[in-house]
């Protein structure tokens, strides 16, 4: 007998005194809770965001769609950014101000190349307000999942109110679970010594989030 | 379980020794009080707390109802994902699997991120043994690891040291692995956090082979998560090309949907967080995103056997937040390593005496571990009634009776060392139903109580060891009662 029978023989075997329930489960749990906490209007929901961002130590910035190419630069600059990545479908006018020499990720590139470089900036999935959180999905404008780890300093751009959603109930059911999904609430950060909070072990220690309205 | 914990005193004993050690009691304490005031204000910010959890509870309940279903559903989803799905009934089959997928990448290195299932099954152990050296990555699994320590909190398992203990540790042993600590580290948390990172960065950038655990696994879709906060999780899971993980049986949700539950109450439950820094999910493999081989290694190692306990199956609802640690009187005091096991505190007392069996002095001493204030059920997202275990598992210890092991009912003798216990119920049973005899012992207790002893003699001792003795009246209640009518009469002598 295989260990997958001998498991599931046992399974059976532990729950042979329950009775037989055939509920369809979306009526076998009650969800009494609330899809999200308070409520706002949209321009509410968008300074959520960005104090639940910054009080995660992320640094928030807003512009609109014509200023962003040179926020972009400006922060760039600020860093002494001398190598920035950016996935293959970010909007090209985003970097139209930018000087720092841009890398692509590409499949043949080795961690060890992607570690010499600076900065990274890309787009989102959607932002959670509620939690100061980032969705990032693998979306051309968003690349691989390492692109976003391994530079030190993430600039994430988050279209408002169009990318904001309230709640995690909210985002659960706007995003698709069959994509690589990364969820980002603050830069990197450790408590495991004597609950000190220190950002930045291994992900990026700078986060630094451009809400974005159209112009 | 593994023998990780082998030649462990029993719980009164280790406990004993962690009371006595002052350093040990004040990182404990600060820990525990800090985070046990983060955590209830980020809880008192969702109004709807009740709710989550009566939802989370019902969830895992469910899903250990038909779990046999929900198994078959997950290896279809994750299969068709592109995911290879392995099944192993203990730790020892668990580890075979692992050794045998890494030796077939012709690796000897493999970077892990914290979990508890492969500290569950002695992964690191049964790898080394095999010639493959595991590098755990979270800060604090790190600290452990170099220190040659055992974890003693679930979700900060260097709890136990402070920063200077770290420094020490990092200046030794850092060079022995890999890169050095960087010359004159001082203790700031800072510093030593970057003296991690780089430590650990030449090792993620060149991993061929990632291992990791799951908090969740959806049935439905057949995706994994990770929630995390250093990244080190995430470089495991993405960097490598190849990615095992091994999971419990019991982390399963049915649906996608389910996940807006957990991932509401486990980051505020654990870290106090509203949400933990970094959460990653994958289903199966992508294309050119993440490793291109993946292993999913389910894990029975004693599930099974709990699940058919009536009463102890609840505690599979667990989630692993490390909430019930943080609030436990008897946590506090003891620290980790005294419950013997990678599940320490209130869950760890009823957890490892059901995934081990009570055979063990340890875990037949697990269910007493405990003051029953009840604590640990207030805070647990998932509301399972530790208390009510606890009582449940000391009726196991003492009286013996029917139980599963390894899939087959076995009846327990009684324990040992119960003996002097039952002897005492027995006669307790003998005095209460005659009066007379309770009367006249009172009496004779009273009369000789400037002879008493401070502790018990013989099997006694056990008992009185770690309790003080009350002190006797000068006269028996009910004879002061008949005296003086219930205190009508005047109280002179």
């Amino acid at each position: 007998m295989s260990s997958r029978d001998v498991i599931l023989g046992r399974v059976r075997r532990a729950i042979a005194d329950v009775p037989r329930d055939d509920t369809p489960y979306e009526q076998a749990v009650e969800r009494n809770y609330l899809l999200e906490h308070g409520t706002r209007d949209v321009a509410g929901t968008v300074d959520l965001l960005a104090e639940n961002l910054a009080d995660y130590r992320a640094i928030v910035h807003r512009t609109d769609d014509e200023e962003l190419p040179h926020l972009i630069m400006r922060l760039l600059a600020g860093r002494g950014t001398r190598y920035v990545l950016v996935p293959p479908g970010l909007p090209p006018e985003w970097m139209s101000a930018a000087d720092p020499t841009r890398v692509h990720d590409r499949a043949v590139s080795t961690p060890h190349e992607l570690d010499r470089v600076e900065s990274v900036v890309t787009g989102c999935a959607l932002a959670i307000a509620e939690t100061g959180t980032l969705v990032l999905d693998g979306s051309p404008d968003q690349g691989r999942r390492r692109i976003t780890l391994i530079p030190d300093h993430h600039i994430c751009v988050v279209r408002v109110p169009d990318q904001v959603v309230s709640s995690v109930p909210q985002a659960l059911e706007r995003l698709d679970p069959r994509r690589p999904l990364t969820w980002i609430s603050g830069p990197s950060a450790t408590s495991d010594i004597e609950l000190d909070r220190v950002e930045g072990v291994h992900g990026p220690r700078t986060l630094e989030v451009v809400l974005v309205s159209g112009a | 379980m593994s023998g990780t914990f082998v030649g462990m005193p029993a719980f009164p004993e280790a406990a004993r020794e962690a009371v006595d050690n002052p350093i040990l009691r004040g990182n404990l304490r600060h820990a525990t009080h800090t985070i046990r005031a983060k955590r209830a204000v980020a809880v008192s910010e969702l109004d709807d707390w009740a709710a989550l959890r009566e939802a989370g509870k019902q969830i895992k309940d469910h899903t250990l109802r038909h779990l046999d279903h929900y198994l078959v559903r997950l290896e279809e989803s994750v299969t068709a994902a592109g995911g290879v799905v392995h099944w192993a009934v203990d730790a020892d089959e668990a580890n075979r699997i692992v050794v045998e997928l890494v030796r077939a990448t012709g690796e000897s290195e493999v970077v892990k991120v914290k979990s508890m299932a492969t500290q569950e099954i002695g992964l690191n152990e049964a790898l080394e043994a095999a010639g493959v050296h595991a590098y755990e990555t979270d800060l604090a699994e790190l600290i452990v690891q170099l220190g040659k320590d055992r974890p003693s909190h679930i979700l900060v398992p260097a709890i136990h040291r402070n920063r200077g203990e770290i420094r020490d540790i990092f200046a030794r042993e850092m060079g022995e692995w890999g890169r050095p600590a960087p010359e004159g580290l001082t203790d700031t948390p800072a510093e030593l956090a970057e003296a991690a990172r780089l430590h650990l960065r030449e090792k993620f950038l060149r991993a061929k082979v990632g291992v990791s655990g799951a908090n969740f696994m959806v049935a439905e879709t057949g995706t994994l998560m990770v929630v995390e906060s250093e990244g080190n999780g995430r470089m495991c899971l993405t960097l490598p090309e190849t990615l095992i993980s091994v999971v419990g049986i019991e982390k399963i949700v049915p649906t996608w949907r389910d996940l807006e539950v957990f991932l509401q109450t486990l980051p505020r439950s654990s870290t106090a967080e509203r949400m933990n820094p970094y959460t990653s999910m994958w289903t199966g493999t992508t294309d050119e995103d993440g490793p291109r081989t993946f292993h999913l290694v389910l894990i029975d190692n004693g599930r099974t056997d709990t699940l058919a306990d009536e009463v102890g199956r609840q505690a599979l609802r667990c989630i692993r937040c490390s909430a019930c640690l943080n609030v436990c009187p008897v946590y506090e005091r003891a620290g980790g390593h005294a419950y013997g096991s990678v599940y320490p505190g209130p869950i760890g007392a009823i957890l490892s005496p059901q995934l081990r069996g009570t055979a063990g002095a340890v875990d037949a001493s697990l269910p007493y571990a405990s003051s029953l204030c009840g604590a640990c059920y207030e805070v647990c997202p998932v509301a399972i009634d530790i208390p009510e275990v606890l009582v449940h598992l000391r009726e196991r210890v003492v009286e013996g009776g029917p139980t599963t092991r390894e899939g087959n009912r076995v009846v327990l003798k009684p324990a040992k060392g119960h003996a002097a216990e039952r002897a005492a119920m027995r006669a307790a049973r003998w005095v209460f139903s005659r009066p007379g005899a309770l009367g006249a012992g009172q009496r004779l207790a009273s009369r000789t109580r400037r002879f008493h002893p401070r502790s018990m003699p013989g099997p006694g001792r056990a008992w009185s060891a770690s309790r003080d003795l009350p002190r006797l009246p000068a006269e028996p209640f009910r004879d002061w009662w008949r005296r003086t009518d219930g205190g009508k009469e005047t109280e002179a002598k």
